[in-house]
């Protein structure tokens, strides 16, 4: 009895596992433990700490927005989309240029922010649109030529000096708009130091309790407002991908003829997965670049590098599962993009490696004698441009291993109701219809 | 059950249904232009008539002026050697390859050169030679994505939380409707499988089990029976012959003449693009160029 009181106590709490958003709660909470305890071995006071927990929290946040966007796309309807970055750029700065203040330099529109945003949005839509509706039609590859140069078009645009007095030019468009955070909690959004509004005065008091600074609540202020729209993008797609739609689209990915074949017109659903996705892109560049605790767009921000970062997120959680690609967004930008400068000055804290040889030769000639001190300090002082390589040698192996992704849950039903074998409907009044023939 | 022209008369006079609008222009000076003398025999006798058919891939001709009607209700064959240009006429009809010349009518409209999902949504439905199952989705899922009509297939019905509740209501009656179906092709123990995880053979039952649930009123079977085990066989005849009595009609590409000598009522023969001739089995076997056709001769 009392045993059976036990599995129906942990019952809910296995059930409550299965759920994807227990995951996700699982997975953040992990993270903040970790950087949390890597914080206090740095000895970090509250401040520190959280500025910390926090940065984290927003890379992963807006690298599930973006691998989400790419999902849609290419793990759902298998487009393969290569200019990410494009995208992302045409969201931030449209919005910047829609909702800078005009005085500024380079003048912004001054336009109010949400309408600057649909804007940006909307820009990223319409630019993936005009370059892929010829390309849509055409084989997959044809698509990862033309958006893989096309976002070099985009970023080599906003570079180049023709432009400068709209775009900035390299040096960046440094006029942004006014943060969120910063508009709710301060009664002079430009700057951090005027007085509070009401609910300023409530979260820096709060926060002031634990010994946090005003830049850092305003920061993590605007992280939490990430997070929420990460939940409602999530949210949004996974009712889309879980549905008719990304039924459709599944199948244009596994076989687009024979999709046309049974009455779907793809290249339709194609163009809305595709338009839908790049919308999302172009969020995720506003959110990501152009607002909160960042000073300045740049062209250089938006290289294809940070493309492949964006694939490799989605391959590790796993293409075609939107739980996968916030948990692969989370896990990349915490584990391997903010942990391995983090773990170096843990390590540089703890032992002596500042007498570190200046290339790699004379990091290797002493492990000849048995000394590794001078390699390890090498490869850690150099970890920040190392971990990229880390980064490709993860790719290669997911790729050849678990193309599903880690997580492996690409192959999840699409559909608006449960397609579990409970569902068979129960026949027994109707034994005669189709089965019951017994070949 | 020869469906030659010259049968038209008498099958327009018996068979113009309820709820065929004949097309104003019928008057018989109008009448010269294929589309209309199409539209003019529509009989709902005859709801696919292939006209002069031709297609060419750069210097090789594929199908050579092929035409040919398939009757309502019928188990139609459509047979000829490796090349006689069967799978592009297929093709063809369906729209997966517009034709150089020639003309299709489904139900006395020209559907010559519209784009594959328009030919499904109109009711002729096609099967592929090889499988085309979805792999990477379950056969419930391959099953469900093929009715037209899905509410759900709209992001906005799909995503808004008030419009949603429809398509899920939609979602259950087609899970119920893809349950019956899977249990009549037998292969409801395999609902929650993955597609590519299925024999060469349960893959032919799934495409015709997914091509029915677009709701087809002529289905063209390419064929069907390659690769399959002669119990499956049997199975898949059987339900052929059982969804023929419901209404539906078939045309069949074959190469067992056995098969379709017993099952056809009425069979088309090809070769080199042509028709060689067409009518009842016992007519064809006695066929001579047939025969010769079918042993490699030259004709």
């Amino acid at each position: 009895m009392s045993e059976s009181t036990a599995r129906d106590a942990l019952d809910p709490l296995r059930a409550l596992f299965a759920h994807d958003a227990a995951k996700v709660t699982a997975m953040f909470l992990a993270i903040w433990a970790l950087f949390y305890a890597f914080g206090t071995v740095l000895g970090y006071g509250n401040n520190g700490l959280l500025a910390l927990v926090r940065r984290v929290t927003f890379l992963a946040a807006v690298y599930g927005i973006v691998v989400l966007a790419l999902n849609i796309q290419w793990g759902y309807a298998g487009l393969f989309n290569i200019g990410v970055a494009g995208f992302m750029a045409v969201g931030a700065y449209t919005v910047s240029m829609l909702s800078g203040s005009p005085t500024g330099v380079p003048p912004g529109l001054g336009l109010p922010l949400p309408i600057g945003i649909l804007g940006g949005m909307l820009a990223a839509t319409v630019v993936g649109l005009v370059a892929a509706l010829p390309a849509l039609r055409l084989k997959a590859d044809y698509l990862a030529i033309v958006t893989v140069a096309l976002s070099e078009i985009i970023r080599i645009t906003y570079n180049t000096p023709a432009f400068a007095n709209i775009t900035g030019g390299a040096s960046g468009f440094d006029n942004l708009p006014t943060s969120p955070a910063n508009a709710l909690l301060l009664s002079d959004p430009s700057s951090t130091i005027s007085e509070p509004t009401a609910v300023g005065e409530a979260v820096f008091s709060l926060f002031a309790q634990f010994g946090i600074q005003r830049f850092t609540a305003i920061n993590t202020v605007y992280t939490v407002g990430v997070l929420v729209v990460l939940l409602v993008v999530y949210l949004v797609l996974e009712r889309a991908g879980k549905s008719p739609f990304g039924r459709v689209l599944k199948a244009v990915r596994e076989d687009e003829t024979a999709a046309q074949s049974l009455g779907k017109d793809t290249q339709n659903f194609k163009v809305r997965a595709f338009a839908l996705g790049c919308g999302l892109m172009g969020l995720a560049g506003i959110l990501w670049f152009a607002m909160g605790p960042r000073a300045s767009v740049t062209p250089v921000t938006f290289r294809p590098n940070i493309t492949f970062y964006i694939f490799i997120a989605l391959i590790i959680g796993g293409a075609g599962s939107n739980t996968g690609s916030v948990l692969g967004g989370a896990l990349f930008a915490s584990l391997l993009f903010e942990a391995p400068p983090v773990v170096r000055n843990i390590v540089t804290d703890a032992f002596d490696v500042s007498a570190d040889p200046s290339n790699l030769i004379e990091a290797l000639v002493p492990v000849a004698g048995g000394d590794l001190v001078p390699l390890a300090g090498f490869l850690l002082n150099n970890i920040d441009t190392l971990r990229f390589i880390g980064m490709g040698v993860l790719l290669v192996v997911l790729v050849q291993r678990r193309p599903d992704g880690l997580l492996g849950a690409r192959k999840e039903t699409a559909a608006g109701v449960s397609l579990a074998a409970n569902t068979r409907p129960d026949r027994s009044d109707a034994a005669g219809n189709g089965g019951g023939d017994g070949e | 059950m020869a469906t030659v022209s010259d049968a038209g008369d008498d099958i327009a006079d018996a068979a113009v249904p309820e709820g065929v609008d004949l097309p104003e222009g019928l008057e018989p000076e109008s009448a010269d232009s294929d589309v209309e003398e199409g539209a003019k025999e529509v009989p709902r006798g005859l709801p696919l008539r292939v006209k002069g058919l031709r297609k060419e891939f750069g210097g090789i001709t594929a199908v050579d002026g092929a035409s040919f009607d398939v009757e309502e209700g019928s188990l139609t064959g459509l047979i000829g050697p490796n090349g006689a240009g069967k799978s592009t006429t297929f093709n063809c009809i369906t729209g997966v390859h517009e034709p150089t010349a020639g003309d299709v009518f489904f139900r006395g409209e020209e559907i010559t050169g519209l784009a594959p999902h328009e030919i499904t949504r109109r009711g002729l439905v096609r099967t592929f030679q090889i499988a085309r199952q979805l792999d990477e989705m379950t056969v419930l899922e391959n099953v469900m994505l093929a009715p037209g009509g899905q509410r759900g297939e709209s992001i906005a019905r799909s995503v808004v939380p008030g419009l949603r509740g429809g398509v899920v209501e939609q979602e259950r009656e087609l899970r119920e409707e893809a349950w019956e179906t899977l249990e009549f092709f037998e292969l409801d123990h395999l609902a929650t499988e993955y597609a590519g995880n299925l024999s060469g053979g349960q893959r032919k039952l799934l495409e015709l089990a997914r091509a029915l649930m677009t709701d087809p009123e002529v289905l063209l079977l390419d064929e069907p029976f390659a690769g399959v085990n002669p119990t499956l066989e049997e199975k898949l005849l059987d339900r052929i012959h059982d969804l023929r009595e419901q209404g539906l009609t078939f045309l069949l590409v074959e190469h067992d003449m056995d098969l379709i000598m017993e099952n056809c009522e009425h069979v088309i023969v090809m070769h080199q693009g042509r028709v060689l001739d067409e009518g009842p089995p016992e007519q064809i076997q006695d066929n001579e160029e047939v025969v010769e056709a079918y042993l490699g001769g030259e004709v």
